[in-house]
C-alpha cells in the first residue's frame, strides 16, 4: 500500500492489515507478512477448507451456467439441463447480442455515468466531510452532519415517485442527471465514512500548512485530500459498484431511450429475446465482464477496500 | 456504523477526539468557523435537500391529494391512508416484503458467519475463496437474477424432476416462487456481510483462543463465548442494513417473477413503482411509501434496540 493509515494502532491490527493489502508491498511488508504467516502456528483445517470448497461451488455454477449457455445454438440448449459444455462454440451469439442491445452506446453510457460519479462524488464528498470534521463542535455542522446521516433510514420508494417529475422538469432524466443524484444520494454514507478518519488526523499538520499563509481550500487540497488515499478508495469501489450496476434509478429517471445503461438495456430487451436464450446469455456475460474483469485484477484492493469502510 | 466501534478502535478515536478537541477550544476562541468552511458544506446541503429531501415532502404532501400523475387534483384528507389499510394488494405487499425478507435476513447472516469463520479458519487457499465469496456484490442483481430465472424455469426442472415443487417451474408457483427470490438474493448478499463478519473475525486477538483451549474450551464454547460476543456489533449491524435492504427488494423480483404468478410476489417497492408510474396512482402510491418509510424506520430502531441489548447482556 503506498499510503500508510495515519493511525496504524496496534502491530495486530498492521499485521491484520497486511493480510489484505499487498499490491505493491515492499520488502519490509512481505516480511511482516511472512511473519504473520508464521505466527499462526495453528495446523491447517482440512474440514474448514473442505466446507469452504464444496461451498464456493454455489458461487460459481451461476457463472459457469452462463457462460456454456451464451456459446450453445438455441438447439443444442433445448435439449439439455443448461449445464453441458457446448460441442461447438456458437460465438454469433455475442455478435447478435452485441447489435441487438446496442451494446456499445449500452457501456458508453455506463461508464460515463460510472466514472462521472466516482470522480465528482470523491472530489466533493471528501470536502464536505473535511468541513464538518473540523467544526464537528459547531452547531451548524453537527446539525449537518446529523441531518444527513438520518437520511440513510429513508428508503428510496418515497423519493422516487416525486424526484422523477422534479428531474424532468430540470432537464436532467438523462445522464448528466443520474451523476448528479449518485453524487448527492452517496452524501449520506461517504460523508459518514469519511469524517470518522479526516478526525483521525492530526491538526498539527494542517497548522503548519495555515502558519506559512495556506488557504483553507489549500490546506484541504495539498496536505488533507493526498492523506485521504485509503478512504478515496473505499469510497470510489462502493460509488462504483453501485453506479455501474443500479437498476432502479436508471429505470425510472432516464427516459430517452440512447441514454440507456447495461443492467437497463438488459431489462428493455429481456421482452423480445423471448426464449433466446443464448443471445440473452451472451448480453448477460458482456454486461457483467467489465467490473467482473476490473475485480479478477484488483481483487485484495477492492475487498479492502471495502473492509476499511465496514470497520468505523 | 457508528456503533461498530470496537474497545481498542474507541480508545484511538476518543484519544484523538481530545485531542481535535484541543485544536478547535484554540479556534473557537476566534469565534465563527472560517467562511471556506461554510462554502464547502453549504452548496453540497442545498443540492442535497433539492433532490432529497424536498422529494420527501412533496410526496407527504401529495399523499392528502388525488393527484394522478398527471392532470388536476384535489385535497381529499386522509383518505388514500385508510384505503390503503383495505387495500388486499398492498397489505399482501406488506406480507410478502416481510416474509421475504426476515427469512433472507436469517439465512443471509447464518450462512455469511459460517462461511467467515471457515475463512478465518487456517484453510489452504484462503485468499483465493475470499475473493470468490466476493464476486456476487460486484455484480448486477438483476442481470444475474436472469440467469437465476434460466436455472430455476428451464434447467431445475430437468435436473430434479422427482421433487414436486421444482419438477414444473419454481417460479410459476404461487405458494413457493418467493423460495427462488430468498435464494437469489442470499447467494448475492451473502458476499458483503461475509466480509463485514471477517472485518470483525480479525479483530479478535488468537491469544483468547489459545487461553481457551488451554482451559479445556471446545470449538462451540469458543465460539458461544467468545467469537459471537466479540462480532456482536458486526452482527447487529449486518442484521439491521440486511433487513432494511431486503424489504425495499426490487430487482431480484423484477428479474426472477416480475411480481407474478398474479401478484404473489409483488413486494413494497415494485407496487409503489407500478402503481405509481403505469397505475395512475401518484398520490395513493405516495401514501403507501409514506406508510414504508414508517414502517422501516421504527423496524430498524426497534431492531437495533433489541439486538444492542443482547450486545450489553454478553
Amino acid at each position: 500500500m503506498t499510503t500508510a493509515a495515519p493511525t496504524s494502532t496496534s502491530t495486530a491490527a498492521m499485521i491484520a492489515l497486511d493480510d489484505e493489502i499487498d499490491t505493491t508491498e515492499g520488502p519490509a511488508a512481505r516480511r511482516r507478512r511472512r511473519r504473520a504467516e508464521n505466527l499462526d502456528t495453528r495446523k491447517i483445517n482440512w474440514w474448514a477448507t473442505g466446507l469452504i470448497a464444496v461451498c464456493s461451488l454455489t458461487v460459481l455454477i451461476p457463472l459457469y451456467l452462463a457462460v456454456v449457455v451464451s456459446l450453445k445454438s438455441p438447439e443444442e440448449l433445448a435439449g439439455g439441463t443448461g449445464f453441458e459444455l457446448p460441442t461447438t462454440w456458437d460465438w454469433a451469439n455475442f455478435a447478435e447480442a452485441w447489435e441487438r442491445t446496442n451494446f456499445p452506446q449500452a457501456i458508453a453510457n455506463t461508464a460515463f455515468i460510472t466514472v462521472g460519479a466516482v470522480l465528482l462524488t470523491l472530489l466533493s464528498n471528501s470536502v464536505v466531510a473535511y468541513a464538518i470534521a473540523r467544526n464537528i463542535h459547531r452547531p451548524f455542522f453537527k446539525g449537518v452532519f446529523f441531518y444527513l446521516l438520518a437520511a440513510l433510514f429513508i428508503p428510496f420508494p418515497i423519493i422516487m415517485l416525486p424526484l422523477v417529475k422534479q428531474t424532468s422538469i430540470l432537464g436532467l432524466d438523462n445522464q448528466t442527471g443520474l451523476i448528479i443524484l449518485y453524487t448527492v444520494f452517496g452524501l449520506s454514507l461517504n460523508v459518514f465514512i469519511y469524517t470518522a478518519y479526516i478526525r483521525s488526523i492530526p491538526i498539527e499538520l494542517e497548522e503548519a500548512a495555515r502558519v506559512d499563509g495556506a488557504s483553507t481550500w489549500r490546506v484541504f487540497w495539498s496536505v488533507i485530500f493526498p492523506l485521504l488515499a485509503p478512504m478515496n478508495a473505499t469510497v470510489g469501489i462502493l460509488t462504483c459498484v453501485w453506479a455501474w450496476n443500479d437498476f432502479i434509478l436508471p429505470l425510472v429517471v432516464l427516459s430517452d431511450p440512447a441514454a440507456r445503461t447495461l443492467p437497463l438495456a438488459q431489462y428493455v430487451f429481456q421482452g423480445q429475446f423471448n426464449t433466446d436464450y443464448t443471445v440473452a446469455f451472451a448480453s448477460y456475460l458482456m454486461a457483467m465482464a467489465p467490473l467482473l474483469l476490473i475485480y479478477v485484477f484488483a481483487q485484495r484492493w477492492v475487498i479492502s477496500g471495502v473492509m476499511r469502510g465496514s470497520i468505523k | 456504523m457508528a456503533t461498530t466501534t470496537l474497545p481498542e478502535v474507541t480508545g484511538r478515536t476518543s484519544r484523538k477526539g481530545v485531542y481535535d478537541g484541543a485544536g478547535s477550544t484554540r479556534r473557537k476562541a476566534l469565534g465563527r468557523a472560517l467562511p471556506a468552511y461554510y462554502w464547502m458544506v453549504v452548496p453540497a446541503v442545498v443540492l442535497f435537500a433539492f433532490f432529497h429531501t424536498l422529494p420527501v415532502l412533496v410526496g407527504v404532501f401529495f399523499s392528502f391529494t388525488n393527484y394522478a400523475g398527471y392532470g388536476t387534483w384535489d385535497f381529499i384528507g386522509v383518505s388514500n391512508y385508510v384505503n390503503l389499510f383495505q387495500d388486499d394488494r398492498a397489505l399482501a405487499a406488506y406480507g410478502f416484503s416481510f416474509g421475504f425478507a426476515i427469512v433472507a435476513t436469517i439465512l443471509t447472516n447464518v450462512i455469511a458467519l459460517v462461511i467467515a469463520l471457515g475463512l478465518n479458519a487456517k484453510i489452504v487457499g484462503r485468499n483465493t475463496f475470499r475473493g470468490v465469496y466476493f464476486v456476487p456484490y460486484v455484480l448486477a442483481i438483476l442481470v444475474v437474477g436472469y440467469v437465476f430465472q434460466f436455472f430455476f424455469s428451464n434447467s431445475l426442472p430437468k435436473l430434479l424432476p422427482s421433487i414436486p415443487v421444482l419438477a414444473e417451474n419454481i417460479l410459476s408457483n404461487p405458494d413457493w416462487a418467493w423460495v427462488a427470490i430468498v435464494v437469489l438474493a442470499v447467494w448475492q448478499a451473502a458476499a458483503f456481510s461475509i466480509i463485514i463478519y471477517l472485518a470483525g473475525l480479525q479483530t479478535i486477538p488468537g491469544e483468547l483462543y489459545e487461553a481457551a483451549s488451554l482451559d479445556g474450551a471446545g470449538a462451540w464454547r469458543q465460539f458461544s463465548r467468545i467469537t459471537f460476543p466479540l462480532i456482536s456489533a458486526f452482527f447487529t449491524i449486518n442484521m439491521v442494513l440486511s433487513l432494511k435492504g431486503f424489504l425495499q427488494v426490487f430487482d431480484h423480483v423484477v428479474a426472477l417473477t416480475n411480481g407474478g404468478p398474479g401478484t404473489a410476489t409483488e413486494s413494497i417497492t415494485l407496487l409503489i413503482y407500478r402503481g405509481g408510474f403505469q397505475g395512475g396512482e401518484f398520490a395513493y402510491q405516495t401514501a403507501n411509501a409514506v406508510i414504508f418509510v414508517i414502517v422501516i424506520t421504527v423496524v430498524s430502531l426497534l431492531q437495533f434496540r433489541v439486538l444492542q441489548r443482547r450486545e450489553a447482556d454478553f
